[in-house]
């Protein structure tokens, strides 16, 4: 696929930073959800598949840079999903031997890392079109935004849903957990009150951007 | 597991564990293509018709697979048979129902990462279903998938009537949502049924 070189992104700080913030892939883009709703029930797990994700989101982009220009346009998804299935597999297989207990916990979500829209989106809407370094970068920063919003998540639903953070108790021994918040429907409610927070927030800042524009026109 | 009926796993699969409500697979278009009824219908069905095809094919690649010992390579065959499947369906409604083409827009190709198909498949091996059982629970789950997205549709539909604050509006909005249908969805737990 040809590129037109003005096209290329320069490096910056912000080539990293975008993925942790503006363009988080979870709050802000709503990109592979199920993951995120699924194994957040607790944050061993959260953390375990933000870094399996990330790792398989890095190496795919990184090999797809490397080979976007031997890539045909027409065959470029099946191409990504083969590469992408490719890194999963090595992830599954490595998760596997080091703890069984989390290939357990996590379950066929590991697998279906390969159906993370993520990774796809970043494949065709960065890494098929950018220099290897700027890729990595961006790779890096949308992993780290992905692990940091599953991170968000788990430890929320687990200090609600059973008392404890990373197994160790934090709560008083007379608070009743909310068991709700470690099963299916707990994972829609506390990712819907992080996205109320953060439109709020934003609503706030726009709303003091306004007011202080309007003071320095009257000023 | 043979011994389970064909009627137990349709209706494990489309109601007590619902694809979308109960197992988090597929929340993409369920979000996403949940505004219309139209379009959640039409969506749904088009899922439906791949999850058969692929949990068809699944079947028969894991049979050649594990004859010739090459189970590492099963999710790779998966994903490049639901990637075919996708481009066939895609084919057949550009064809026939132009408008419909426009109204599902990038959903219809993104069908290929919806993670509800390719969990269909991994779930069917992992039960080691039989032909029949896989054919059955592949239409339970796209009846489940359905059903979900109509439900979704339904309600967000009346929502467009309702004033809500402005801070709750959209995604928050429709993930608060998801999870009173979900918790309503648990109430079917009690039927049985293994997770998974």
């Amino acid at each position: 696929m040809a590129t037109l070189p003005n096209m290329q992104e320069k490096l910056s700080l912000d080539t990293f930073v975008r993925g942790l913030w503006e363009e988080n892939p979870v709050f802000v883009m709503l990109l592979g959800m199920c993951p995120v709703l699924a194994v957040t029930n607790s944050t061993m797990n959260a953390i375990a598949m933000g870094l399996a994700t990330t790792f398989v989101l890095v190496a795919s982009s990184t090999l797809i840079s490397l080979l976007r220009s031997w890539i045909p346009k027409q065959v470029r998804i099946a191409s990504y999903i083969v590469i992408i299935a490719t890194f999963v597999t090595v992830v599954d297989y490595a998760i596997q031997a080091i703890s069984l207990d989390l290939y357990n916990a996590l379950g066929a979500f590991i697998q279906l890392i390969v159906a993370n829209c993520v990774i796809l989106g970043r494949a065709e809407a960065y890494a098929s079109k950018q220099r290897l370094h700027t890729t990595l970068i961006n790779s890096l920063g949308m992993g780290a935004g992905f692990t940091v919003a599953l991170l968000a998540l788990g430890s929320v639903r687990e200090v609600l849903g059973s008392g404890t953070l990373l197994g160790f108790q934090v709560v008083p021994e007379n608070f009743e957990p909310w068991v709700v918040m470690i099963l299916p429907p707990g994972g829609f409610f506390v990712l819907g009150a992080w996205l109320l927070l953060f439109a709020w927030l934003k609503q706030r800042r726009e709303r003091r951007l306004l007011e202080q524009e309007g003071a320095s026109n009257a000023g | 597991m043979q011994g389970e009926s064909l009627g137990f796993i349709f209706l494990n699969a489309a109601v007590v564990n619902n694809f979308v409500l109960a197992l988090f697979l597929g929340i993409c278009p369920f979000l996403g293509v949940s505004a219309k009824k139209d379009t959640a219908w039409n969506m749904g069905l088009a899922t439906l018709f791949v999850m058969l095809v692929s949990s068809m094919a699944a079947y028969g690649i894991n049979w050649v697979l594990g004859e010739l010992d090459l189970m590492f390579l099963r999710l790779i065959c998966y994903i490049a048979v639901i990637a075919s499947a996708v481009q066939l369906v895609e084919m057949f409604v550009k064809k026939f129902s132009p408008s419909l083409f426009r109204s599902l827009g990038i959903f219809l190709p993104l069908i290929t990462t919806n993670c509800a198909i390719l969990g269909l498949a991994l779930f069917q091996t992992a039960k080691e279903y039989d032909f029949i059982q896989s054919v059955v629970y592949a239409t339970g789950a796209g009846a489940g998938f359905t059903l979900a997205l109509m439900l979704m549709a339904g309600l967000r539909e009346k929502l467009e009537l309702a004033e809500v604050p402005s801070v709750s509006q959209g995604a928050a909005m429709s993930l608060m949502l998801a999870g009173l249908l979900s918790l309503a969805f648990m109430g079917f737990a009690g039927l049985g049924g293994s997770h998974g």
